[in-house]
């Protein structure tokens, strides 16, 4: 993966796969410039068999090839920074995956673009699960919730062309000032 | 989060279009491949990209959805094109600056991009 939102995008696939109904997903950056996301689903959760090797990339729930990236490429990429990953999961009880990395260090690939990786999130999955972005750092917060764009929306699809030009400057507003830097 | 009332505005706006809206099953589907194959080539800005011409050229039938890994990850990004009645085009090693084509040649005009297929890519 060439940069942080990329191992977003593609961690949070999980979830979606997992049938999660809600996925939130939060960035806090200290001020030591540790980033900490955190990934907190509903879904399927993972039986602890599973769990005990989600990180070895022979390990993949796809049927289409035998091999499993996701997971072993956040593991190295975090690593490399000193930073690392926990996983916490039960079968029904969903998964939480926080995610350590130091963005000072010289081996932290760069945040990329975050805000895109969100509105991505969203509009792939205009129905469920419902998003919850949130984040915290630089003295500044910023939170986004799919469930209120619905509610407001009533009916009308996320991914409306306007709902998305609306959604990306909500987005880009709130949560550059704090991701990319 | 940045105001809510404005959406209450895009609901009326859409509220009035509905009406002229056919049913979902004549839309012309946009499938992106979002596995961690697909991620990793390239798929994020492909997939913004057909979003962005959809909404320039304000295309009211297209719907853009994503799949999984189709076990072809050294041809990724890859974006099939359904339009009912025409079958499937899959195309292969796409980058944003290919969408803007595909949207006017396929979507709009109907005339597949075949230089781009797998079939083109693959006979190389």
């Amino acid at each position: 993966m060439r940069d942080l939102s990329m191992h977003v995008l593609d961690i949070a696939q999980n979830s979606v796969k997992a049938h999660a109904k809600t996925v939130s997903i939060s960035f806090t950056v200290d001020e030591r410039d540790r980033l900490t996301i955190v990934f907190t689903d509903d879904g399927d959760g993972m039986a602890p068999q599973l769990l005990a090797h989600v990180t070895d990339p022979f390990t993949t729930t796809r049927t289409t090839r035998k091999v499993g990236l996701g997971i072993p490429l956040l593991l190295e990429n975090a690593e490399r920074t000193g930073g690392g990953v926990t996983i916490q999961s039960a079968l029904g009880a969903g998964t939480t995956l926080t995610a350590v990395f130091d963005l000072r260090h010289i081996d932290c690939p760069s945040m990329g673009n975050m805000c895109d990786t969100l509105l991505t999130l969203v509009l792939l999955n205009p129905q469920t699960p419902a998003f919850v972005f949130t984040a915290r750092g630089r003295g500044l917060e910023a939170d986004f919730d799919t469930r209120e764009v619905q509610r407001a929306l009533d009916g009308v699809p996320l991914n409306n062309p306007d709902v998305i030009q609306w959604m990306r400057d909500a987005i880009e507003e709130e949560f550059k000032p704090i991701l990319e830097v | 989060m940045k105001s809510i009332a404005e959406l209450e505005a895009i609901r009326q706006k859409t509220l009035e279009r509905v009406a002229y809206r056919k049913d979902a099953d004549s839309d012309i589907r946009v499938v992106v491949g979002m596995a961690t194959c697909g991620i990793a080539a390239g798929a994020r800005p492909v997939m913004l990209a057909f979003m962005d011409e959809i909404r320039k050229r304000n295309l009211q039938n297209v719907t853009v959805s994503q799949t999984g890994c189709i076990g072809m990850c050294r041809l990724e990004p890859m974006v099939d094109v359904i339009v009912p009645g025409q079958g499937k085009v899959t195309y292969v090693k796409l980058n944003p600056n290919m969408v803007p084509r595909i949207v006017t040649e396929h979507i709009v005009n109907g005339n597949p991009v075949l230089e781009y297929s797998i079939g083109a890519s693959e006979d190389q």
